[in-house]
């Protein structure tokens, strides 16, 4: 907060007109990371289009701002994955309800980055709301689908739960930049993990807000970073990080860049979600089906024996 | 259950004591938690509160254990433990201080004859990682200086390590150099990590002679917490029944609140009952909770909230 | 500090009752209004722990659970049955939402309606009451994924009819899933706790909720038969006593009625000699003193292995001695009020016929308040198998104490009972849990632990304890056409 007294605003949009004309004030996007809101470290920004047709200058995330996001998510992991599911399923349910109470600002925000008119960005936005409804209602749930009692033969109890990878580098969908992520996100954290993720690049707003919105609701400092920069640029370093559990490869399209980032995945065989389906033709309204929340699980199975 | 008779041979070998601390009943944490927190939802109002006030102040052994300690400090902690608010002499004296022990001498000038035990840590407070000449020269030392208890550390290396014998000894030894002052074990509950744990710890500690059984030094985080308490209160509760001699509990560390000093006076007056409700058997160690112990006194008597411009400090 | 030492009174701590506004008299919640009755009565609900009167109430007659069916059969026809599952979801979010704000009110009513103490249904009750609608919320649009098969239907209209001693609880347990499933309702409260289920119906207004969704209709006994017959409703969902559960059963053989029913019980609570003493005392005294042991699974028949009994006794003694039976209202009680009259009166005969049977009564010294119903924490020691008070139902705040030998002999005497609904071990160690858990004829097996209940863990019992399940996946059942 110390910096913004520093740093130097000026108008875009030229000289207030008369004295009754209010002039907007106008949000500094910054990153999100371990429940706070830095600039990059690197001190760089890009300009994004921004609701009103201005321009804003999204904070351009570098691989340490990637390394410090991979820390904060590793401490949060602890906390978020040992919570109960219920909590895990009102805390996402609050997203939502504080989502809706923003709705204004982040149908302005899709419209501005994905192009839309104000009606098809609001049917955008209330998806998006619906996917964590749709998400925290599975939080208490997942073990009894993903879960099971199995008959072995012996005189053993034994049970398969799944729990939570741990940390997990999203590259969110380039062309939807808030249902898109909110559909990457959301199952990943819904089941415990805990996540980085970088945003559309050309879109990034949406997503910042988003990292507000989650900061005001009970989600814990360091569950969800958020990264807004250059794809082509912060992916490998997420990729080859050591820290990292599980990649979701939705924001870059199948091809080379892909298949570079799935070979530097398996230095430390991370759990890779290939991105097929991810690109511009995705379909992220549709209800979804459970790829995503079962793939950032482990299944643990437990055996004892039964006896007096 | 243990009866009176099967204790004598208990510490006669390092397998006896070994088998009769496992053979203890177990503590189920979930259980223990669930008794604890629900012993802290009782809601003690109007009179209760103003006697639970009053009783929680008399308990408090006023502490300071800090690197920074000076003469000057000590002084004005035992000017607090005997007039805790100079404007309200109702107000009762806490039960002692507690300082390291070369600041006993000081302590001892202070509070000669004013009814405020004088309580040091030793022993190589709070590692407790000395040889044992060293531990017991620090006993002697403050009790010579003027300490009439001594709260010591058990050494929780070689508890872990499983040389039960070798802790009851040194409890034994230290007892002995403390000549009539009273012992208090230190468990350091926080590393001993298991409720089992405490509750067999607390059992060694009594055999071993502990006139009272304490929590933490209070420089380990969990520090004292209301289910360790309630495993230790179950213990000397389970001790004066199998040998008739009571011995104290002092939780100590991270009490901070009025409502949390009440919580602990709740827990013993459901668990153990009004024989430990006093300062002779039960004690809290803390410093900061006595000037909010202070606060709420004086929202009883005067209707409205006070701020803490108007508790003196230390 | 004029007090002697050494002497903790815990002065009275009174929840407020400015918190929740009880009208003097009450119609039937049906078609999202609350209406007069066409053909019914009015009675009074009171305070069992003051006998006062707290509101008149309407039991409703045939004509008007014609319409409450009609509305629900409207509203399952209408809107609700045509609405996305997702949307369906979202208003049981919304109902959860409220009930978690005004929980303290809903706790205050439950606690002056029913004569439970306060803290328990501040802390117990209602808390379980908003996750109970939280959890199944979730489940209105995953119902492909809960393993009843692709698309499953709901069954219409339901007829629910639910006991007093978790009134709200109970209605949620029932509500729910129901709902969730894409089905309306029906429900009618217990006589004589309605309030809470008649400010649910305002909950549900607040909601929003499509009018004919959920009809409340208060009433007796014969008002729940009525419902239950009617020939509109598609499935009959009963809790209560077994001998109700028998007529719902032999009401709706040869319909195409689905049925669950969750009844009686009486509950082993197995404590082996090298069980956590401390904490099986503690689930000794909840198994059968929570809620005044008006719990269908309670863990009414202690079984301690012989070998500890004494300890176990003396234990559970002094600790039946810290209870604070009184006013449930105060923060600090313990163990409140019997249910009504008649409940006293059959707690009173069984604890007679325990006496006459030879059984050793042993209660801690105890004040009981002069008006209301009241019934001291009472332990039976001497009983056998053979013993009325070791096979029947109590419902009330009255432990039969038995010991056994072995493992085998635990379990076989366990299970020497009609009823299945629950048991509890008690023992350090895992190996035996387990092999106790499996040969445990019971839906809900306590390890450790006694009277817990969680919407996503599936409640209900083997032979006369009913059938079907409550809670998690397997509640969905209960109200899906598969």
């Amino acid at each position: 907060m110390s910096d913004e007294t520093m740093s130097d605003e000026t108008m875009s949009d030229g000289t207030v007109s008369d004295e009754t004309t209010r002039l907007d004030v106008r949000k500094t996007y910054k990153l999100f990371i371990g429940g706070k809101f830095p600039r990059s470290e690197s001190g760089r920004s890009y300009p994004v289009s921004a609701p009103g047709g201005a321009t804003a200058n999204a904070a351009m995330a570098s691989r340490k701002d990637a390394r410090d996001a991979v820390v904060a998510a590793r401490a949060a992991f602890a906390g978020w994955s040992g919570a109960t599911a219920y909590n895990r399923g009102q805390v996402l349910y609050r997203v939502a309800e504080l989502m809706e109470g923003r709705g204004a600002q982040f149908v302005d925000e899709v419209a501005a980055g994905e192009g839309l008119d104000r009606a098809a960005a609001g049917a955008v936005v209330d998806a998006a709301i619906d996917r964590w409804v749709w998400y925290a209602g599975w939080t208490d749930k997942v073990s009894q689908v993903a879960g099971s009692a199995n008959q072995v033969a012996g005189p053993y109890f034994n049970f398969s739960v799944p729990e939570p990878t741990g940390v997990v580098a999203v590259l969110a969908p380039q062309s939807s930049s808030l249902l898109g992520l909110v559909s990457v996100v959301a199952p990943a954290i819904a089941t415990g993990s805990t996540v980085v993720v970088l945003a559309s690049e050309a879109a990034p707003l949406p997503a910042v807000t988003l990292a507000e919105v989650l900061a005001t609701s009970d989600v814990p400092g360091g569950v969800v970073n958020v990264l807004t920069g250059r794809t082509a640029e912060v992916a490998p370093w997420l990729a080859s990080h050591m820290d990292v559990n599980a990649i979701d490869l939705a924001g870059v399209d199948a091809g080379p860049a892909a298949t570079d980032l799935e070979v530097a995945a398996a230095d430390n065989l991370k759990r890779v979600l290939r991105p097929t389906g991810g690109g511009a033709g995705a379909d992220w309204v549709q209800v979804p089906d459970l790829t995503r929340l079962l793939a950032h699980l482990e299944i643990k199975t437990v055996w004892h024996p039964l006896g007096v | 259950m243990t009866t009176r008779h099967d204790l004598a041979d208990v510490t006669r070998s390092e397998a006896s004591l070994r088998r009769f601390l496992h053979g203890l009943a177990g503590v189920d944490q979930v259980g223990a938690d669930a008794r604890a927190a629900m012993l802290s939802t009782r809601s003690i109002k109007t009179s209760a509160k103003a006697y639970a006030i009053d009783l929680a102040i008399s308990m408090i052994d006023l502490t300071t254990l800090e690197g920074q300690d000076t003469p000057g400090k000590v002084r004005a902690l035992c000017a607090k433990a005997m007039r805790p608010d100079p404007t309200d002499s109702s107000t009762p004296q806490v039960a002692a201080i507690c300082v390291y022990s070369d600041m006993v001498a000081t302590a001892a000038a202070e509070l000669k004859g004013r009814g405020v035990h004088l309580a040091s840590v030793a022993t190589a407070f709070p590692s407790g990682r000395a040889s044992l000449p060293v531990k017991l020269t620090d006993t002697r030392d403050a009790v010579a200086a003027g300490a009439d208890e001594i709260d010591m550390v058990i050494d929780r290396g070689a508890f872990l390590a499983g040389n039960l014998m070798r802790v009851h000894d040194e409890i034994v030894a230290v007892k002995a150099a403390c000549g009539s002052a009273h012992l208090k074990v230190i468990l350091e509950t926080g590393e001993l990590a298991t409720y089992d744990n405490v509750r067999r710890a607390s059992w060694l500690a009594m055999l071993a002679g502990a006139d009272f059984i304490k929590t933490s030094t209070g420089k380990i985080a969990p520090a004292a917490t209301l289910p360790v308490t309630l495993v230790m209160l179950e213990a000397v509760r389970d001790f004066r029944a199998a040998t008739g001699r009571q011995v104290g509990v002092k939780p100590a560390g991270g009490i901070r609140t009025t409502k949390d000093a009440i919580k602990y006076l709740v827990l013993v007056n459901e668990t153990v009952g009004p024989d430990w409700l006093s300062p002779d058997w039960f004690r809290l160690g803390a410093s900061s909770v006595l000037n909010d112990l202070l606060m709420q006194r004086t929202k009883m008597t005067t209707g409205r909230y006070g701020g803490p411009d108007y508790v003196t400090l230390d | 500090m004029t007090q002697p030492s050494n002497a903790f009174d815990y002065a009275p701590a009174p929840e407020s009752r400015a918190v929740v506004a009880i009208k003097s008299s009450y119609g039937l919640f049906i078609d999202g209004a609350f209406v007069d009755t066409i053909d019914g009565r009015t009675f009074k609900t009171i305070s069992p722990a003051t006998e006062e009167v707290l509101a008149e109430v309407t039991e409703a007659g045939a004509a008007d659970i014609d319409r409450a069916v009609a509305a629900a059969r409207a509203a399952y026809a209408g809107s609700w049955g045509r609405m996305a599952p997702r949307e369906r979801g979202k208003y049981l979010f919304r109902v959860a939402r409220i009930l978690q704000e005004r929980g303290r009110e809903l706790a205050v009513l439950e606690t002056l309606d029913n004569g439970k103490p306060i803290r328990e249904s501040r802390d117990v009750d209602i808390p379980l009451v908003a996750a109970w609608f939280f959890h199944y919320a979730g489940w209105a649009d995953k119902l492909d994924h809960a393993g009843h098969g692709p698309s499953p239907r709901p069954l219409g209209v339901a007829a629910q009819v639910i006991p007093w001693n978790f009134p709200l609880l109970m209605l949620a347990w029932k509500v729910a899933p129901a709902l969730a499933c894409g089905n309306t309702v029906v429900l009618k409260p217990a006589e004589t706790t309605p309030l809470t289920a008649l400010l649910f119906a305002e909950i549900c207004q607040q909601a929003d909720l499509p009018p004919g969704v959920v009809n409340i209709v208060t009433g007796a006994g014969e008002t729940g038969r009525v419902l239950v017959e009617h020939p509109g409703v598609d499935k009959v969902a009963f809790t209560g006593s077994t001998e109700v559960g028998k007529m719902i059963a032999r009401s709706t053989a040869g319909t195409n009625k689905k049925v669950t029913l969750e009844l009686g019980g009486k509950a082993a609570n197995i404590v082996f000699d090298d069980a956590p003493v401390d904490q099986a005392v503690e689930g000794i005294v909840n198994g059968i003193f929570f809620n005044q042991g008006h719990v269908c699974c309670a863990g009414s028949r202690l079984l301690v292995q012989e070998n500890v009994y004494d300890e176990v006794l003396d234990s559970l003694k002094r600790r039946l001695g810290t209870l604070r039976l009184g006013d449930p209202m105060d923060k600090n009680t313990d163990i409140g009020a019997i249910n009504s009259a008649e409940q006293l009166a059959r707690v009173r005969e069984l604890a007679d016929i325990g006496d006459a049977e030879g059984a050793e009564r042993w209660s801690p010294p105890c004040k009981l308040p002069d008006k209301g119903y009241w019934f001291p924490p009472t332990l039976f020691t001497g009983v056998t198998q053979a013993h009325r008070i070791a096979r029947e139902e109590i419902f009330g705040p009255v432990l039969s104490v038995l010991t056994f030998r072995t493992p085998t002999e635990a379990v076989e005497k366990a299970n020497n009972t009609p009823y299945g609904l629950s048991a509890g071990v008690w023992t350090d160690k895992g190996s035996r849990i387990l092999w106790m858990a499996d040969r445990l004829r019971a839906g809900v097996v306590w390890a450790n632990t006694f009277n817990r209940f969680d919407p996503a863990s599936p409640f209900g019992g083997y032979k006369e304890s009913g059938f079907g399940r409550e809670g998690g996946r397997h509640g969905l059942e209960a109200y899906l056409d598969v």
